[in-house]
């Protein structure tokens, strides 16, 4: 014990006044790494940096503003539907449809612009009917007690079968305010620029952050992913938020799709295969945990970054192929994920 | 510890109340109770009433016709067994489960509870048995979630962070409330449910065992909580299965016993001893006659003979050290309520759980077993108390099932032959009585008795040197109990160690050459079963003036514990209990 004490004293001296503090710090540092909450989201948004100082150096006019608003315009969909896959995904759910929605929702929008609807009745309509099939998919959870895995698998046949209902090839949107929503660029000073996308993208994600940290139903979300039973016996609305979270997630493939179509401007029953891994990949990169209860919506956004990022990378490659994306974002979740054991492992 | 009575208890029982009458039915329970009850008088209403509640799950009668009430101001306990229906009867209060028949008044209404927030809403306010926080958010929204102090439609956080704060340290608890809940000890964690609670100003606040992971420190800080709530008019439910801290803070027990009502009584007019005769449903009786065996105890030598000698023996939150010799040929009963920690230390003993103090000395060389493999091999032989998962493998038939012991033993490239299979299955068939007799039937088909001489036959295969049967003759009829009886007393004539548990104290005392008694997870006596009564025996399960605590264990002396009764009313025995003349005592 007086060893202890005396420690600092000892002639290490010269290093004495920083020490104390280092070593507090150090510790606080070692706490948050390690803290199931935030020591995720802190790698995450280290390995960001660090991919995109290493981007940097490689790379001729790789560093700039530019590249970094652009990850922001080509993602604004992922973002979106990242945002409504941490709502479920901390829950301990998943939703395996929004892929799928999005493809759907894009196709309904396509066709019902071909036909002269007004957008402002189509994107409403649009958001409303992916809410209700986010809410059936709720229901089917809640009431008859189906797993989410299943649940939404069978929501994302549903929806992807609907798109070739619509129409089996591309339909192109030549809709005057969908056109110029795909073209406008928001100067931002210089010649940097965003798409009206990212904005409603960061929108959402405000108000997601919002939601989930000063909301009951937020912290409800989060005492669902801890322990459903405890929830319940707290006294906690469970039923209520757990079929909300997948009309939020809906809701959110909806919006997700209506801005992939502003990025495409077409509507095509195979756009999107495989979308709902991406936006799982990135809250799970993000630093949420796939068994629920932790993780932010930024980190989430984070994640989309981190995906964005290796793209670009790759892009600026120029020799590799774009496979090379899938291949690392394999192996970071892979790795994210043992990091995310390892580090909530050691805490206890 | 002395029984503390707090001067509420008096007032409210005081002459001031009317005269309240049992319940209406008749009940076939112990008949002194009723001479108990019917003469005090109680305050004017009862806030919660529950009548005739009655739950049946899938097979089991959870609760039959059960009555009971809370009084503003009033700490009741529910008291009873495991299985006796106590958290049953909490959760059909609280809303978790609903009731098949009765009903409930909560001041003066009746209610029906459809899930627990309802229950909160009303004003009934639950600490569980195992905490139900949530790990990942942190002590103030524990304490506050459900009902945060909002700001436009914000959660107003610092309003909360201040909230908690000061339940936090309304219970003395220094913890920063912004920190994860996950990063406090289960102790603390206990203590934030607590502060939840008695946030919400509830009618009611039921605390399920909210003590047994708490120091007594902080079991007197809750204590300070509870007495101040109960100024407040706040009843309170507190159920412990430490009697010490029933006798402390409550003013009247509830006794369940297989999901019925045994009786309500006045916590100052029940004597301890009664009380665990309630919950044990054992009558004080003019002792039961045991046909007293002549008994060749072995009682002089020693420690070459005994088989096995546990000193300090012990694991963290399942039993405190203990000692525990057990001679060859010798036949030691552990008598306790369930959760004393018989069962633990037995486990210790077959390998079951790691000690993680203490030495255990098999046949004179210090042993550790860390498996039951090991126990096994050092001729231990463990019989569980849950048969049907632990024990025996239904699925197979009776010959598999008798040889999986030994056949373990021998390790699985070495096939016991089959003709000696047929042969040692055939002989236990025989000496055991096993019906049917036949070795193909399945195990599951086999009644409770025949299966558990299966199991007996199991492991008598393997001959051991000391055979472990936590309450092999529970939930078997009478007749297969009496073999089994025999039997075991056969076994030790031959030489075999048996360390016998059963809730039945008379079949202790009829069985065994030595009792050993436990409560709050310590051995409190180590009795030379001569003359041995069951009321000495209870009243040593009940009674609280002995602290076999760590000044005790640190001394290292087992004198003090004869101190036990001498106290209590059953001077009559305490003559045996010189731990001296028992084998191994003392080291």
């Amino acid at each position: 014990m007086t060893n202890l004490l005396e420690a600092p004293q000892q002639p290490k001296l010269p290093a004495g006044p920083g020490t104390p503090s280092t070593r507090r710090l150090g510790a606080t540092i070692r706490n948050l790494m390690t803290s199931p909450k935030y020591g995720p989201v802190i790698v995450t948004a280290v390995l960001f940096i660090a991919v995109f100082v290493i981007g940097g150096v490689r790379y001729r006019g790789f560093f700039s503003g530019q590249v970094f608003l652009n990850l922001l315009v080509d993602n604004s969909y992922l973002i979106v539907l990242a945002v409504g896959m941490t709502f479920v995904i901390l829950t301990g759910g998943i939703d395996l449809s929004v892929g799928a929605v999005v493809a759907l929702s894009g196709m309904i929008a396509a066709s019902l612009l071909q036909t002269g609807w007004s957008p402002s009745v189509v994107i409403p309509l649009i958001l409303v009917l992916t809410s209700v099939l986010g809410l059936l998919v709720g229901l089917m959870i809640h009431v008859f007690k189906v797993q989410p895995f299943i649940a939404t698998l069978a929501a994302m046949f549903l929806a992807r079968g609907l798109c070739y209902m619509v129409s089996q090839s591309s339909i192109s949107i030549t809709d005057p305010v969908f056109v110029s929503l795909a073209q406008t660029r928001i100067p931002l000073g210089g010649i940097l620029s965003i798409t009206p996308s990212v904005i409603i993208a960061l929108v959402v994600v405000a108000i997601a952050v919002w939601v989930l940290h000063a909301t009951r139903f937020g912290r409800t979300v989060y005492a669902i992913g801890a322990g459903e039973q405890s929830g319940l016996l707290m006294g906690l609305p469970v039923a209520r938020t757990k079929v909300l979270v997948y009309v939020i997630s809906g809701f959110c493939s909806g919006l997700a799709g209506v801005l992939f179509t502003f990025y495409t401007l077409s509507g095509y029953p195979l756009t999107a295969i495989g979308t709902e891994l991406d936006a799982i990949a990135a809250v799970v990169i993000g630093g949420t945990l796939l068994t629920g209860g932790y993780g932010f919506v930024l980190g989430s956004v984070l994640g989309v970054l981190v995906l964005g990022v290796i793209q670009t990378i790759i892009t600026f490659e120029g020799t590799l192929s774009s496979w090379w994306t899938r291949i690392f974002i394999g192996a970071l979740l892979l790795v994210f994920i043992i990091l995310q054991k390892v580090l909530t492992a050691r805490r206890r | 510890m002395p029984r503390t009575r707090t001067p509420y208890s008096q007032n409210r029982v005081g002459p001031g109340g009317r005269i309240r009458r049992r319940m209406p039915r008749d009940r076939p329970t112990d008949d002194s109770m009723e001479s108990t009850v019917t003469n005090h008088t109680d305050p004017p209403t009862a806030v919660v009433e529950m009548r005739g509640i009655s739950i049946t799950f899938p097979g089991v009668k959870a609760l039959d016709d059960v009555d009971f009430r809370m009084f503003p101001g009033e700490v009741h306990s529910l008291m009873g067994e495991n299985g006796a229906g106590k958290s049953t009867l909490i959760k059909a209060l609280t809303g978790v489960y609903g009731i098949d028949a009765g009903t409930i008044t909560l001041a003066g209404d009746q209610v029906s509870f459809s899930g627990p927030a309802q229950a909160q809403a009303a004003g009934i306010s639950t600490v569980y048995q195992e905490v139900h926080l949530l790990p990942n958010l942190s002590v103030a929204e524990n304490i506050m979630l459900g009902r945060e102090p909002r700001r436009f439609g914000s959660i107003d956080w610092r309003a909360m962070r201040r909230r908690s704060a000061q339940l936090l340290a309304g219970l003395n608890l220094d913890i920063d409330p912004g920190s994860l809940l996950g990063d406090h000890s289960l102790a603390v964690q206990q203590l934030i449910a607590i502060a939840r609670a008695i946030d919400v100003q509830a009618k009611v606040l039921i605390l399920d065992e909210p003590t047994s992971s708490l120091d007594t420190d902080e079991v007197a800080e809750l204590f300070r909580v509870i007495r101040s709530l109960k100024e407040q008019g706040v009843a309170i439910l507190f159920v412990s299965h430490f009697l010490d801290q029933v006798y402390e803070i409550c003013d009247r027990l509830t006794v369940l016993r297989n999901g019925k009502l045994v009786g309500e009584y006045l916590t100052e007019e029940l004597l301890r001893i009664d009380l665990v005769q309630k919950m044990i449903g054992k009558e004080l009786t003019t002792l039961d006659d045991l046909e007293q065996r002549a008994r060749s105890v072995v009682v002089d030598e020693s420690d070459a003979a005994n088989f096995v000698t546990a000193a300090r023996l012990g694991r963290r939150g399942a039993i405190n050290p203990a000692d525990l010799p057990i001679a060859v040929g010798e036949v030691v009963g552990l008598a306790g309520l369930l959760g004393s920690g018989r069962t633990e230390l037995a486990r210790l003993l077959g390998g079951i759980d790691r000690a993680d103090s203490g030495e255990l000395t098999i046949r004179g060389k210090a042993t550790k077993l860390r498996t039951p493999r090991q126990a096994i091999s050092h001729r231990i032989a463990f019989s569980s108390e849950n048969r049907r998962d632990e024990g025996i493998v239904g699925d197979l038939t009776v010959r598999d099932n008798i040889v999986l012991a030994l056949q373990a033993d021998r390790g699985w490239f070495r096939p016991i032959p089959k003709k000696r299979r047929d042969e040692l299955t055939q002989s236990y068939i025989q000496a055991l009585h096993i019906r049917p007799g036949n070795p193909d039937a399945l195990v599951r088909n086999l009644s409770g008795g025949n299966q558990q001489k299966v199991l007996l036959a199991r492991w008598l295969a393997i001959a051991p040197g000391l055979l472990i049967l936590d309450e092999p003759t529970r939930g078997i009829d009478i007749g297969a109990k009496a073999e089994i009886q025999k039997l075991v007393f056969n076994l030790a004539e031959n030489g075999m160690s048996v360390l016998f548990i059963s809730a039945e104290l008379e079949e202790v005392l009829r069985l065994s050459h030595r009792v050993v008694v436990l409560r709050d997870r310590h051995v409190v006596a180590d009795l030379e079963n001569d003359g041995l009564t069951v009321d000495a025996l209870l009243a040593l399960i009940a009674d609280g003036s002995v602290e076999a605590d760590d000044t005790d264990a640190a001394s290292g002396t087992n004198g003090d514990r004869v101190a036990v009764l001498g106290a209590s009313d059953a001077s009559e025995t305490s003559d045996h209990l010189t731990i001296d003349n028992v084998p191994g005592g003392r080291r």
